[in-house]
């Protein structure tokens, strides 16, 4: 009982809310590029919110149900059709045994999600389904999938009735709102004034570990380097060339470029939305904010309401 | 957490004491620590409350008792110096004006503290390193560093326990595999440890290698 993979998209992987608990032995979290939408999939399917599920990259691929099952899709917009039918987002459908769903580009932002209703039935490292590709680490054999995978569904089988999400989902990528890093008193306010006001566009050469941005070079007033510590995921780094650096899931344990600012949490789920090219500006908010928009999130997850699709 | 701006033995002791107590005493709120040179990163869950989390941290600063004469596991770890695996020899040759016997006469004899584990799976950050022999990480990285690859950055020294991008000077290669993805508490190389490097060549590192 699986999902036959045809064609594996551009990276597919199998992704959870993370491996916590290990970045003192530079074992990095993972996990969802965007855990809200994850959360969203696997409530949709009846699992708990943070099962495994598949998250697509730009290009999603095409796959076989092996069994009658239940899904969601959440996250971006992709083409998707399951056997020429299109498919709605924010609603649990339900998938007979043989279907094909064929999952091409993304009409909007970087990732979407496919959630099973009972989840994968992948083997735990270190307490977690995800895949963490630097070190090949967990997930399906430590990479993304291909063509010729099967992934075992995990054991569920009941009866849904059908449902979709009635608040609208709203996400706006073309603001980031940040709170002042470790290092901010090492740029002065021209640099600050410039990391605000400038848009930043998103390089080529994004990906799970961090996402390179260019725009407006920022200097700092000290040095290039901070004495090497702990990053967490969303920091805004400066390196010697001046074009933030944001850290992401996949990110190394350690490390030592000034940090100016944090992503807050409650905006993290929109870094893993950002494609090439895409532009976006900072906003600097105070801790205070950060924590009751962080808190609003956690509450629309556990109130979430449905409706009949 | 921040506890100075240098690269000290005593700043040291704070860190691992916090990231020790940290580990042994769990804390809900806490998902990941990540301790540095002079720091620790403390990563909490979404559900905390900025309030009541200073209040936690703050006592737990409190119960740390950084002690100066901390027992440390002695590790003795195997390097081919061979041009083989030591393919930036020449770049540290050039760059510290030393010979080959002298960087890895002195690579051998420095006096090392494994500082904090970070980077990637097990990466041991290695302080204590003879300051003649620092050399500025490569200009760009590698896309990939062979397990087992001793490498300089600055003034520290480490060792690649899985296969990695990395932009470290290569100098050798360990034939001991550092760690089980599996069982990474388990690693041969922890934070606090001392670590004697002694040279073999390709020999013996044939016999000892442990590396796939």
């Amino acid at each position: 009982m699986s999902l036959a993979v045809i064609d594996g998209g551009l990276q597919t992987t199998v992704q959870d809310l993370g491996r916590n608990g290990f970045a003192h032995l530079g074992i990095s979290a993972s996990g969802a590029a965007d855990s809200f939408s994850l959360r969203l999939g696997n409530l949709l399917v009846g699992n708990a919110e943070g099962e495994a599920g598949l998250e697509m990259t730009l290009i999603g691929g095409k796959y076989q149900f092996n069994r009658d099952t239940f899904v969601s899709l959440t996250g971006s917009y992709f083409l998707i059709d399951l056997d020429g039918e299109d498919l709605p987002f924010y609603e649990n459908i339900h998938v007979e045994r043989g279907q094909i769903i064929n999952i091409g580009p993304s009409r909007d932002g970087a990732r979407c999600y496919l959630t099973v209703q009972g989840g994968f039935d992948i083997e735990l490292v270190l307490g977690s389904k995800s895949t963490h590709l630097m070190t090949n680490m967990g997930g399906f054999e430590g990479r993304p999938i291909k063509k010729g995978d099967e992934i075992k569904f995990g054991d569920a089988r009941q009866d849904m009735e059908p449902i979709r999400i009635k608040q609208a989902i709203e996400m706006d990528c073309s603001t980031l709102r940040i709170t002042k890093g470790i290092q901010h008193e090492w740029f002065d306010p021209d640099a600050w004034k410039l990391l605000q006001n400038n848009k930043f566009t998103v390089s080529h050469t994004f990906d799970r570990m961090g996402v390179r941005t260019a725009g407006q070079s920022i200097k700092t007033i000290k040095d290039t380097e901070v004495l090497t510590e702990g990053i967490p995921a969303g920091a805004v780094q400066i390196p010697g060339n001046g074009q933030p650096i944001i850290s992401f899931v996949d990110h190394q344990t350690t490390g030592g470029y000034p940090k100016i600012a944090n992503v807050i949490t409650a905006d993290l789920c929109k870094v893993g939305q950002l494609m090439p090219q895409d532009e976006f500006q900072f906003q600097l908010v105070s801790m205070a904010e950060a924590e009751s928009l962080r808190l609003a999130q956690e509450s629309f997850i556990n109130d979430l309401k449905y409706s009949a699709p | 957490m921040k506890f100075g701006d240098e690269i000290s033995e005593k700043l040291h002791r704070y860190v691992f004491s916090l990231a020790q107590y940290l580990i042994e005493n769990p804390i809900e709120e806490i998902v990941n620590i990540s301790p540095g040179y002079n720091s620790v990163l403390i990563r909490l869950n979404n559900k905390y409350k900025i309030a009541d989390t200073t209040e936690m941290l703050t006592a737990a600063v409190k119960r740390i008792h950084p002690s100066s004469d901390t027992q440390r596991q002695i590790v003795g770890i195997p390097v081919c110096y061979h041009d083989e695996y030591g393919v930036d020899l020449d770049r540290v040759m050039n760059h510290t004006q030393c010979s080959k016997t002298e960087i890895v006469d002195r690579h051998i004899n420095g006096k090392y503290l494994v500082y904090f584990i970070g980077f990637s799976a097990g990466f041991p950050y290695i302080g204590g390193m003879d300051e003649t022999l620092a050399t500025p990480r490569l200009e760009s990285p590698r896309k990939v560093v062979p397990s087992g690859s001793v490498g300089i950055a600055g003034r520290q020294t480490g060792i690649y326990p899985l296969s990695t991008p990395g932009g470290w000077n290569l100098i050798g290669r360990t034939p001991l595999s550092l760690i089980d993805k599996n069982h990474p508490e388990n690693s041969l190389i922890k934070m606090g440890d001392q670590v004697q490097f002694y040279s073999i060549d390709l020999d013996e590192f044939d016999k000892l290698n442990q590396h796939p």
